[in-house]
């Protein structure tokens, strides 16, 4: 046997201080209630930092500081002078990408190989882009003069903290717009970095707020009067509130919420990338992706030939301490996360379907879930239909290639989709017929600041990345 | 499975005997997606193999080094250098185990039999008029004898890429079986030449009829094309010598060969075999690495291990 020795990446790289306010105006201030929580390590359950909880007031002071920089200087600011911003944070983040990924990690669970070469590649990579059309919205095709919105209240997730703040900020000031962003409650390390690093790039005062707290300061920083544009990326649930509670006003609106993709693999599919794909799809960042390959759809003649080969991948998954430079599959982000995971799991068994797991020894602390397929799903599970936000597969079949457009179909979500074929034209002719935002062919969970990214039906509206991604925070 | 195993063996074996028989599977294979497999391999080459990993990893490796030589310019000297090098790597340190094996043209067989003999370290010859295998089937199965004559217990044949390329895949199997049965008891390590057969596809496709007709070995590479070895064709090659094992029960080895100069690019084959087929096949028995300079740079990195110093490039022999 090879076994590979513990590769830790260095903690040192990071500086955490026992504790963190708001980032109002400019500078880190106290809140006024002076409620705080803890973020803790998912891996170890380690109290990381002590964060200040934002009240009302606190969400006003944050809206009153963005418009005034929205007025005074953002918003009169030549294009090409917020370039230079722009381009500046994104250097200043690839300077600091080790510290920014193990902070990610620490925070997260996530694995730091992905943190390390997906997030803050593509974290940078946002930046530079958005920079580049901070002079050019003339030539964006909405119009030749289009104005920005003012002041964007952007409420993040947790499964991609840094990534969310880079998808919601980096358009937002391109385009003109000053922004209040709160990051979830279980992961604010990395954004009040981000703080920093825009206090390091001498971003003008008020042009990036950051105020952490839980579900009541996103629905103060939603609901304020003061803020014309709501952007929000997380639960279809939490999504349907925002979109009751903003109908009626003028604020504009984007939303970008669950999914349960389907991840259609041919019988003429190359196999094995295919497999990497599957694995991918479901395992990357622990299944904490809205738009997961979390339905398997097989076709029934080389059904058994794919799990053979999935189940002995899923075999050689690494499974553990995201710091070690050889996981893959790192810690579930909250108790509460793997409490639902354990929900709908227990509930897939109990509906009938069949559960399995590669060996795998889980750390005794921390909140850790083994990577699992289900076989045997079927459309009225509760795990074929759910969004189970976790490292769980359910795989179902399929004979005919209209049977796997039906059952890829027959999902109130629409965010995403996986094609596996080695034939052109079906992937032209499914790609036509799946609705979904984003239709992967022979890959699976791609992504780039060109491309726009945004869900159909319930995984909801307006998109973000590319030039489609400018609109939402333009007055058009 | 065992009666499903025994008739997919005895199905395999049928193949051979017709030209449509063996398009029809080898064209049946899954095909591979260029960009994922290249995208796979990527991600093997970023495991992190530090310390007692490392050191374990640099031993095996190089017990699986093929030493090789293949000049116009090899004389008996120069060969028996290689072959004293082969058995004592590193003379400063007895530990350091020997190599897998010699690899050397015909010619020279003989004077490095004279070294090896009775060491455990293995002695391959290139023959079937490589590098090019343009030469008619007479003469390289002459070839072959002659090597095995000599002393040699491994055998490196080239395929007939040009049959292979314009789908004649009957004669390039017929040459296989014919080979194989030239060596006798010896190994055949079939060369497929992956730089020339170009697409994964066909990467496939050969190691698959190369496996059918009786190879011991898959190998990638003779190192005198302009690409030899890549992380992307050894995986491929490795995915089809597992799917070979599920279908017909025979294990088979792979050998890439050419270009592979650093202990850095030995780790990430050797991690590549570990999690593409396990640990069955992290043995000199099944793979191989068909490299020179390779050597001095595994005992470099070994020395510094343990030494915790690097030493000077003076400090290894160069045979």
């Amino acid at each position: 046997m090879f076994e590979y020795a513990p590769a830790p990446e260095s903690r040192s790289v990071v500086d955490l201080k026992p504790s963190y306010g708001l980032f109002v105006d400019g500078a880190f201030v106290d809140p006024a209630s002076g409620g705080s929580f803890k973020s803790v390590n998912p891996a170890s359950e380690e109290v990381l930092a002590e964060i200040a909880e934002a009240g009302e007031e606190d969400v006003d002071r944050a809206v009153r500081a963005a418009r005034t920089a929205y007025e005074k200087v953002w918003g009169p600011m030549p294009g090409r002078d917020r370039a230079k911003y722009l381009f500046r944070i994104a250097r200043i983040i690839q300077e600091r990408s080790r510290e920014l990924a193990v902070l990610e990690s620490l925070d997260n669970g996530k694995p730091i190989k992905e943190s390390r070469d997906v997030d803050l590649p593509l974290v940078a990579a946002h930046f530079f882009y958005y920079a580049g059309w901070a002079d050019k919205l003339p030539h964006a095709g909405f119009g030749p003069d289009p104005k920005p919105l003012g002041v964007a209240a952007q409420v993040i997730p947790w499964n991609f903290p840094l990534l969310m703040l880079a998808w919601k900020i980096a358009p937002a000031l391109a385009a003109g717009n000053t922004v209040v962003l709160k990051p979830a409650e279980t992961t604010p390390l990395t954004a009040l970095l981000f703080a920093e690093i825009c206090q390091q790039a001498d971003l003008p005062a008020g042009v990036v707020n950051i105020v952490t707290g839980a579900g009541d300061t996103g629905r103060a920083l939603v609901e304020h009067p003061g803020v014309d544009k709501v952007a929000f990326t997380g639960s279809t649930e939490v999504g349907r509130a925002i979109a009751r509670s903003v109908a009626g006003t003028r604020k504009k609106l984007t939303l970008e919420l669950g999914g349960k993709a389907a991840n259609i693999v041919f019988d003429d599919a190359p196999i094995d990338q295919a497999v990497e794909g599957i694995v991918n799809g479901i395992f990357f960042n622990q299944g904490h992706v809205c738009c997961a390959g979390s339905r398997l759809l097989v076709q029934e003649s080389v059904a058994d030939r794919v799990l053979e080969s999935l189940k002995r991948r899923m075999a050689q998954l690494r499974v553990g301490d995201p710091l070690d430079k050889n996981t893959d599959v790192g810690a579930i982000n909250s108790a509460a996360q793997l409490a639902r995971i354990r929900e709908l799991s227990d509930a897939g068994s109990a509906e009938g379907a069949e559960r399995w797991s590669p060996p795998c020894e889980l750390p005794e602390r921390g909140f850790w879930f083994a990577p699992t397929i289900f076989t045997g799903v079927t459309q009225a599970h509760r795990i074929a239909r759910e969004e189970i936000f976790g490292p769980v597969l359910s795989v179902l079949t399929f004979r005919t290639p209209a049977e796997a457009v039906e059952k890829a179909n027959n999902t109130p979500y629409g965010l995403s989709a996986g094609i596996w074929t080695d034939k052109g034209s079906r992937i032209l002719w499914l790609a036509d017929r799946l609705r979904a935002g984003v239709v992967w062919a022979n890959t699976f969970n791609k992504f780039d600041p060109t491309s726009p990214f945004g869900g159909y039906k319930e995984s909801g509206y307006g998109r973000e990345g590319g030039r489609h991604g400018l609109e939402g925070y333009l007055n058009v | 499975m065992t009666a499903t195993t025994t008739s997919a063996r005895s199905d395999l074996t049928e193949l051979g005997r017709s030209e449509t028989a063996l398009r029809t599977f080898l064209h049946g294979l899954p095909g591979v997606d260029q960009v994922g497999a290249e995208q796979r391999a990527a991600q093997l080459g970023t495991r992190s193999i530090k310390t007692t990993a490392k050191a374990e990893a640099i031993d095996l490796a190089i017990r699986m080094v093929d030493l090789t030589t293949l000049e116009g310019a090899d004389t008996p000297g120069k060969v028996r250098a290689l072959a004293a090098k082969a058995l004592r790597p590193d003379p400063a340190d007895p530990s350091c185990p020997h190599v897998g094996a010699v690899c050397v043209y015909p010619s020279m067989v003989p004077h490095v039999a004279e070294v090896l003999r009775g060491s455990g370290v293995h002695l391959a010859s290139v023959a079937t008029a490589f590098p090019s295998g343009q030469a008619p089937l007479e003469i390289k199965l002459a070839d072959v004898r002659a090597a095995v004559e000599a002393g040699a217990d491994e055998i490196d044949m080239v395929i007939n890429r040009g049959a292979f390329l314009a789908g004649r895949y009957s004669e390039v199997y017929d040459e296989i079986v014919a080979t194989k049965e030239a060596c006798g008891n010896a190994h055949l390590k079939v060369i497929l030449e992956t730089g020339e057969l170009a697409t994964y596809d066909n990467v496939r496709r050969a190691s698959w009829l190369a496996m059918l007709a009786g190879g011991d070995f898959i190998k990638t590479s003779t190192g005198k094309v302009p690409v030899a070895a890549t992380l992307p064709v050894t995986l491929v090659m490795l995915e089809a010598v597992r799917d070979f094992r599920a279908a017909t029960g025979r294990q088979v080895g792979v050998k890439p060969a050419g270009g592979i100069k650093t202990t850095k690019d030995a780790i990430k084959y050797l991690v590549m075999v570990n999690e593409t087929v396990g640990a069955d096949w992290l043995s000199p028995d099944w793979f191989r690495f068909g490299a020179s300079s390779l050597l001095n740079d595994l005992l470099m990195q070994r020395t510094k291990l343990t030494t915790g110093v690097y030493a000077g490039p003076d400090y290894f022999t160069l045979d």
